[in-house]
């Protein structure tokens, strides 16, 4: 067991963005999150994180509820890692990684050995070890969202929230970030992350949730789930699903092509 | 890509700011009109603590003990107490341009001290009275802007212009009804800010503010990083970002009215030394916070040696802060057009 979302409701005043969304993600698998602009992604990661308090429902890491969680102690569960920013400082891509150790020490203290150990590690497991001095606005937009990848691993969270991780980014650093992803899911880790692209979900997840209207209107393996059908539904165009290389691939084609 | 910069290690930094304020400190005892040598100097305080034969003059002792000294001591902690609070507010604000008086702290000391001006009191009270009115003035501030809609960061800055400036306003209505002969004049004067005429007890009346608000801002400088990510994002990684962030402002508030209180309005300090040792020691507020607070008190030292060295009468040292600060700013945001 992992990370299980039961019956969460959310809105916004008046306005229902999830409407009782139930789902799991289990220890060494990629989750994405399909579904039109504002449909309540973030809104679901936002819950998730606690960072908005659901109105109905719960979510349970292995079995115990986070509501009573204290940021600390959810931090040492679950990473956030956001798109790759500009904060209004420049610090250098070490001192960024490093701030994901912050929950493990005192409030009063700084990093110790341990934490800049934790910090080498994560920056080496991502192959990116060679920018620790560099200034982390000063490096490429995949090298950055590498860097706050590196960050959430040194966090030492099992399980990692990504918002659009390879939006913004051009083909080869897209690929570059999706691959380290998958491995890390490999590795054990649970990973939810939310995508426009269907393609992106068909090349690198275990499982895909469909997202509309604020339910679950699909949920399973992406072969299992994906279709023409979906598609439409979800996004209001038809498409063809093409199978490559002997069906290892499968890509989202415009029907009217 | 722009290219960066070798920097000497941290450690060494703050070595030679160490090294550079202790010899400040002893050349500013030895500079003034009134000849004090660095045999004197050791002289005095040696013979606090052995028997050692007097060898100068009781009005150079006098002078160093009750004059000289404390001068030095206060230029030191308010620069330290200004660039500490100037950086906090920088990160707590995630904005490059804040500055200690953002909140309107010197301008509600400003207002306290026109106040007992005209009102004739005395020094000490002067100091009472900038101080709890500075005080007042950042606390309607964090009131108004804690129920202003929107962004609670730009809700805060709004209100501390506004408040602010209607501190500012009360403080030209007294200067308007104020007895041009002798209050206007002293007013003014304060608004200039100096450190002439500093006593021990002014030093005392500083410092214990000082410990309260520095003590906590050092303590916490690896967090102060993690507010400059943003609420949410703090969050995710463990800390409570509302909390911190209420703490830092009251901690950097506290130092920044004792600092008013006692010497004045002494702008540019809290924005360009931070800046300054950005350059040194990059933003690590875990390196940044030390090298800012040695810096500003070697900085402010300087400056006031300037102040009452210069010319034969004192300059405000306020007006020299400025007269440094403003060029000094623009060449660092135009050189290289690198980003602040």
């Amino acid at each position: 067991m992992s990370l299980e979302i039961c019956d969460l409701c959310f809105s916004y005043g008046e306005h229902e963005v999830l409407k009782g969304l139930s789902f799991s993600v289990e220890y060494g698998e990629l989750l994405s999150v399909l579904g039109p602009n504002g449909v309540g992604k973030s809104t679901l990661f936002r819950c998730i994180l606690s960072l908005l308090k659901p109105q109905k429902g719960e979510c349970l890491i292995d079995g115990k509820s986070t509501a009573g969680f204290s940021a600390k102690e959810l931090a040492g569960y679950i990473a956030y890692i956001p798109q790759s920013h500009y904060p209004t400082f420049n610090y250098s891509v070490m001192d960024m990684v490093l701030m994901g150790t912050t929950a493990q020490v005192n409030a009063m203290s700084v990093p110790g050995k341990r934490q800049v150990a934790l910090a080498r590690e994560a920056l080496e497991r991502l192959g990116i070890a060679h920018l620790a001095s560099r200034g982390y606005t000063n490096i490429s937009g995949g090298e950055r969202q590498l860097v706050l990848i590196a960050r959430a691993i040194a966090q030492q969270a099992k399980i990692l929230i990504m918002d659009e991780p390879s939006a913004n980014l051009d083909y080869g650093n897209r690929t570059l970030v999706m691959r380290t992803v998958k491995n890390l899911a490999a590795e054990g880790y649970a990973i939810i992350q939310s995508t426009h692209d269907p393609d992106q979900a068909f090349l690198y997840s275990d499982k895909v949730l469909a997202i509309q209207g604020g339910k679950v209107l699909a949920w399973g393996k992406p072969e299992d789930t994906i279709n023409s059908t979906l598609i439409s539904r979800l996004y209001g165009v038809d498409v063809e699903i093409c199978s490559l290389k002997d069906d290892k691939v499968r890509v989202c084609v415009p029907a009217d092509l | 890509m722009k290219k960066e910069k070798k920097r000497l290690s941290y450690s060494a930094v703050i070595a030679l700011l160490c090294a550079a304020l202790l010899a400040a400190i002893i050349g500013s005892v030895v500079l003034g009109r009134y000849p004090i040598g660095f045999k004197e100097l050791c002289g005095i305080i040696g013979s606090k603590l052995f028997p050692i034969e007097s060898f100068w003059t009781p009005t150079q002792e006098a002078l160093l003990l009750s004059h000289r000294l404390p001068r030095i001591a206060l230029a030191c902690l308010v620069g330290c107490a200004l660039s500490a609070a100037g950086a906090s507010y920088q990160g707590t604000f995630q904005n490059p341009m804040a500055a200690p008086d953002i909140l309107g702290a010197s301008a509600g000391a400003s207002f306290g001290a026109a106040l007992a001006i005209v009102l004739g009191l005395g020094k000490a009270m002067i100091t009472l009275f900038a101080f709890a009115s500075g005080l007042l003035c950042v606390g309607l501030v964090i009131f108004v802007g804690g129920r202003a809609k929107g962004k609670r960061v730009i809700g805060l800055i709004l209100a501390g212009i506004m408040i602010g400036s209607l501190f500012s306003s009360g403080t030209s209505f007294i200067k308007l009804v104020a007895d041009p002969a002798q209050q206007l004049p002293a007013i003014t004067y304060w608004l200039m800010g100096s450190l002439n005429g500093a006593s021990g007890r002014d030093v005392l009346f500083a410092l214990i503010p000082m410990l309260i608000g520095l003590v906590p801002l050092f303590v916490l400088r690896w967090r102060i990083n993690i507010l400059t990510l943003g609420d949410e994002e703090a969050r995710t990684m463990g800390v409570n970002a509302p909390r911190l962030r209420i703490l830092v402002i009251l901690c950097a508030t506290l130092v920044t009215a004792a600092a008013v209180s006692v010497s004045g309005v002494i702008g540019w300090v809290g924005l360009v030394i931070p800046h300054l040792a950005r350059r040194l020691v990059g933003n690590n507020y875990r390196h940044l916070m030390p090298a800012s607070m040695l810096f500003g008190a070697l900085f402010l030292l300087l400056v006031d040696d300037i102040a009452r060295n210069a010319m034969t009468t004192e300059i405000p040292i306020g007006i020299l802060t400025s007269f440094i600060g403003a060029p000094f700013f623009i060449y660092l945001i135009t050189r290289d057009g690198e980003r602040i």
